[in-house]
């Protein structure tokens, strides 16, 4: 680790703009970001904590969506995100205790690491990533593995979940660090059924419209278990070829319809 | 009624309270006044030509004592190698120069290149990072076979091949092998590769080095298993500095599964560095760092063949070998893959006619040594999986194929060079196939497949060769050190003892077990015996432990130095009993004379000892303290069956594993608690191999499996509640305790199990899979199942 001033402010207002600062950077959890800090990976000039600001935190319902405060812990939600308990269920096996009660949902979908959880459970649910200055909608908020829409300095204040009428997520880990090797999230609204795909792809979590578009006409395991998934954009590495995460891809999606259905 | 105290009970492991309560005393826990503190910088290259290291600017930054590199060692010796194997043409292997930091040349990721000392930690990577390195990058020699090519780059140019040795045991029995195998009725052929691992013991390595000016002694503390061994090797042959002047220290050690057996260059650097800057030197290891300097295990590729006649009885096996022994050689790694390998290679049956042929190979990559079994598991692994493929072309029962061919007299000299003292591998099947439940296994497999998944049973056997090992044998196959262990006893005048043992505790429950023993001997409550270990300069030249030795060597040496203090001990109650000491009898630790009821307390007679006004002092000396040295006459026998049923999820190759079941033959047993803990650890390393854990290096020797993020440990939830039983010991014939070892069974004796479990799995749902690499990852199963 490099040295770095330290800052933790109350409120968002003071947060943005302490993260003026050349090289300042955002500290949630740090379960990301201290890691990769000890490995002299980043060195930002300042560490502008989000942990002292209350906005930033809880988890609450109100007609029909399930809001998530930026700052607010995987043990959180697992806890207190009843209404809806796929998400709850998710948040609940991300990585392990200590992770879950230090980590938050805005820094997972800051960071946008292509095997984590978050991202497809905010894609699939056509969730709306709130900002300090803007909205963003999920379908516009993912642009690539560790990339997302995020400005220089903006920071994830809520998320806004609809919650869906069925959900599942499936997680088949990646068996040394339990990240996924591939997830996929279903959730069947009104307006159709969305199927967003993490851990698989070179290009970061996706949407499998041809799932979607199979479920939205019958929301069943038969619409799914015959389709296919080109392997040519997954990634392959250590733990599976291109051709065991297209493979996987399609079977914890019929897992996930199953498990919702 | 099981005792409570003494050998054969279960006392809790007194240790443990300040392991687990935070007050254990760790090398990392000891901090020296003035001390600084090292940052190696290492190499990012497998394979580079170093054409010039400046570290002007890194010794201008703030902080920096000194920064050392390759030229402040090249009066210094190298690391040494403690075992020359002679190939199968009666010529000595090849072995390399190992600097303590590179000269020349970098061979692997994380080859040392220099070390920056420094106030701080942080400064001394700072400077390190400051260092400008010119390195011309060569080719990267990362496959065996490769490596073994003619027109191969050289990972050490002054050696005329990549070859270490070309190893035939036992060369005269080639001729009547391939003879046996031509004539067979059925030979099975398997190849396959035992894969690299990384040992990951909790605690990485730390080396604290100090040199005292006044009197010119020198202290190493570090993270060892065997202190006296590096205080030898590093003092005689690296540093140039005599035993008596060198104080070798290792304190509570967290884990060393073998790796932290050998002498590594930091522990060399530490020491000569606290003389060159006058101050105590300080390096801890990081998790990272460990993955590329801790020394690897296994990494072989073999060809095995089986043969057998038309009665299915085993007449040949043929073994070939590529074993990876890294960019160097590390302490002992020449004689693992040959003399802990090739001599293992009857297991447990009569095969009348065996031949191994290794081919020793340097690399690019980390050195590779002994890793829990060392060798052993190696061999069966092959033997295991071969017995089991020969099982299902013949379509015969795999557990009834091995019955067949067990060995069933003893004493057995094999044909690979060792004689099995003691043994009922009959015996330990029948336990397996009751505490496994194997005749109700159809019915679970039934019950599993009603589930949509596969199930299948892997049965294997194991034998090894531990309590290494006598000294004279192992001179003779080419050991540059003796195997004996030490022991001291010292009675205090209030009657306590302090046994101070040359056998090295890293997490084994010597503190425990060993006062079980002594207690036993003399009749007293455990408590009143106190271990002492870990430090040169309180027990006497010991060979450390490994191999399944500490109480086989270490605790006979324990006995025979208990023996001596109660030989003394009934001398000096025969004189206050004005009794003669034939006559002297010792029981619940009282002496009295037999046949009346005369008789003194043990603490009468140790102060006695100390307080020699009423003594014999014409006859013996004050004081009782006594000192034994043990030399093994043969290798222990530890051998079992295990059996490990697991379920296959066809849709994603994931495996479980359901039942693992073990049953030992350890002799006899001291702790039972303690051997089971052992047992367990074994199995859920062996588990690890085989479903987990690989180091995997590209093709340009960068290491891809560099932490846990790919690295895969074993946890809590990928292994099952095991069962396991030892009661079906045949003591070993050779040793006062007729104890055999359990250390490294478990991990030897479980990776063919889970591998047969699931090929039967997959033969079972109609797959015609006869083999998958470990480890068996949801992807390589997958992949199997479906090519
Ligand atoms: C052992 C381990 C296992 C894990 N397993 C999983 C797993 O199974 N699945 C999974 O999904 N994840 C897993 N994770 C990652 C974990 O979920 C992290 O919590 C998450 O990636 C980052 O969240 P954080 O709050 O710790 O962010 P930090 O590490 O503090 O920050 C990460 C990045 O996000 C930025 N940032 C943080 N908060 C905000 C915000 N509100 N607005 C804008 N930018 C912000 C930071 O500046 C930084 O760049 C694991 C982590 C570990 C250490």
């Amino acid at each position: 680790m490099y040295a770095f001033e330290f800052d933790r402010p109350a409120t968002v207002a003071e947060a943005v703009a302490a993260l003026a600062a050349e090289d300042a950077q955002a500290l949630a959890g740090g379960q990301t970001l201290i890691p990769t800090l000890k490995q002299r990976l980043a060195s930002p000039s300042r560490l502008v904590s989000l942990s002292g600001i209350a906005d930033m935190k809880g988890v609450s319902t109100k007609d029909g969506v399930l809001t998530i405060g930026g700052g607010t812990s995987h043990a959180r939600v697992a806890a207190e995100a009843e209404a809806y308990p796929a998400l709850a269920a998710m948040a609940g096996r991300i990585g392990d205790p200590a992770v879950r009660n230090r980590g938050t949902i805005g820094g997972s979908l800051a960071n946008n690491d292509p095997a984590a959880d978050y991202p497809a459970a905010a894609l699939a649910s056509g969730a709306t990533i709130v900002t300090d200055r803007r909205e963003i909608a999920a379908d516009d908020y993912f642009q690539g593995l560790f990339t997302t829409a995020l400005e220089e300095g903006e920071l994830i204040t809520a998320v806004r979940f609809p919650v869906p009428q069925a959900a599942n997520y499936q997680k088949f880990e990646q068996p040394a660090s339990r990240f996924a090797l591939t997830g996929v999230f279903v959730a069947q609204t009104a307006d159709g059924v969305r199927v967003a795909v993490t851990g698989a792809s070179e290009d970061g979590v996706f949407r499998w419209k041809d799932a979607e578009a199979a479920l939205s006409e019958d929301f069943s395991e038969g619409a799914v278990k015959d389709l296919t998934i080109a392997p040519d954009s997954m990634i392959a590495d250590l733990h599976g070829s291109k051709q065991y995460r297209a493979h996987l891809v399609k079977t914890m999606t019929v897992r996930a319809v199953r498990a919702a259905s | 009624m099981p005792k409570d105290s003494g050998i054969g009970a279960s006392p809790k492991r007194r240790e443990d309270v300040r392991f687990l309560s935070g007050t254990g005393n760790y090398t990392d826990d000891i901090n020296r006044p003035g001390q600084a503190y090292v940052h190696f910088l290492r190499s990012d290259v497998a394979h580079g030509r170093l054409n010039n290291v400046d570290t002007s600017a890194a010794a201008a930054m703030p902080g920096v004592v000194r920064i050392f590199t390759g030229a402040d060692f090249e009066g210094v010796g190298g690391l040494p190698c403690g075992w020359q194997v002679t190939d199968r043409f009666g010529e000595p292997m090849q072995e390399p120069a190992h600097p303590v930091l590179a000269q020349g040349k970098v061979r692997h990721v994380g080859d040392p290149i220099a070390a920056v000392v420094a106030e701080t930690p942080e400064q001394a990577r700072d400077a390190a990072e400051a260092i400008e390195v010119d390195i011309e990058d060569l080719p990267a020699v990362v496959n065996m076979k490769a490596a073994l090519a003619d027109d191969a780059t050289k990972v050490h140019d002054d050696l005329n091949s990549n070859l270490c040795y070309d190893w035939g045991f036992i060369e005269e029995n080639r001729d009547a092998v391939d003879a046996a195998i031509k004539g067979a009725a059925h030979v099975t052929t398997l190849e396959l590769v035992n894969q690299r691992m990384v040992a990951n013991p909790m605690e990485p390595r730390v080396a604290v080095g100090e040199f005292d000016r006044g009197t010119g002694d020198y202290t190493l503390f570090t993270t060892s298993q065997n202190p006296h061994v590096i205080r030898l090797l590093m003092g005689a042959f690296v540093l140039g500095i005599p035993e008596h002047k060198l104080r070798v220290v290792a304190p509570d050690v967290g884990g060393g599964f073998g790796t932290k057996i050998f002498h590594y260059a930091e522990e060399a650097f530490c020491t000569f560095a606290a003389k060159a800057v006058n101050r105590p030197v300080k390096w801890t290891s990081s998790r990272s760092e460990a993955f590329m300097s801790d020394a690897h295990g296994r990494d072989h590729v073999t060809r095995i063949e089986l043969a057998l006649d038309k009665d299915n009885n085993f007449v040949a096996i043929r073994t070939n070998t590529l074993a990876n022994m890294g960019a160097y050689l590390s302490t002992f790694a020449p004689s693992v893959p040959s003399y802990l390998h090739g001599t293992l290679m009857a297991g447990n049956y009569k095969t009348p006619n065996i031949y191994v042929n290794v081919r020793a190979v340097f690399t690019n990559t980390v050195p590779v040594d002994a890793y829990r079994g060392a060798g052993r598991p190696e061999a069966t692994f092959q033997l295991e999986r071969v017995i089991d493929k020969a099982a299902r072309e013949l379509n015969v029962d795999p557990i009834a194929l091995r019955r067949q061919n067990f060995v069933t007299e003893f004493p057995y000299a094999t044909p690979v060079a060792v004689e099995y003292d003691t043994g009922d591998y009959t015996a330990t099947m029948d336990k397996l196939e009751e505490i496994a439940d194997v005749a109700g296994f159809a019915e679970r497999r039934k019950k599993s497949e009603q589930a949509g998944k596969l199930r299948g049973l892997g049965v294997n056997c194991y034998i090894e060769a531990c309590g290494l090992a006598p000294s004279n044998l192992a001179g003779q196959l080419g050991a540059r050190a003796g195997l004996y262990e030490s022991a001291t006893v010292r009675v205090n005048a209030t009657g306590g003892l302090v046994v101070m043992t040359g056998s090295h505790s890293h997490g084994q429950g010597h503190e425990t077990a060993f006062p079980q023993v002594v207690a036993e001997m003399i009749g007293l409550d455990e408590s009143m015996v106190e271990v002492v270990h870990g430090d040169t300069a309180t027990s006497p030249m010991g060979m450390g432990t490994y191999g399944s030795r500490s109480l086989a060597v270490g605790g006979s040496a324990i006995v025979r130095a208990t023996e001596k203090i109660i030989n003394k001990a009934k001398k000096i109650a025969a004189h206050l009993l004005e009794a003669a000491e034939a006559d002297i009898e010792l029981k619940d630790g009282a002496f009295s004379v037999a046949g009346t009821d005369k008789s003194v307390a043990w603490g009468d007679v140790t102060l006695a000892a100390y307080v020699p006004h009423n003594y014999p002092l014409d006859d013996i000396e004050p004081g009782l303290e006594e000192t034994a040295f043990y030399d093994p006459a043969n290798f222990t026998y530890p051998a079992g069956a295990y059996a490990c049923e697991v379920e296959v999820d066809p849709e994603t190759g994931k495996v479980t594993i359901e039942r693992f079941s073990a049953a030992d033959d350890f002799g006899n047993i001291v702790n039972p608690m303690i051997v089971s803990g052992q047992v367990h650890g074994g199995i859920g390393q062996g588990i690890g191999q085989a479903l987990l854990e690989q180091c995997v290096y590209d093709d340009d020797g960068q290491l891809l499996s560099a932490s846990y993020m790919d690295y895969a440990m074993p946890r809590a939830d990928d292994v099952p509640f095991y069962s396991v039983d030892h009661s079906c010991g045949t003591p070993c014939t050779h040793n006062p305790l007729g104890v055999k070892g359990c250390g490294e069974a478990g991990a030897i004796g479980s990776p063919p199990a889970v591998v047969n479990a699931v090929i039967d799995a997959l033969q079972s749902g109609g797959k015609a899979v006869d083999h998958i690499d470990m480890p068996m990852s949801p992807a390589r199963v997958w992949a199997a199942m479906n090519a």
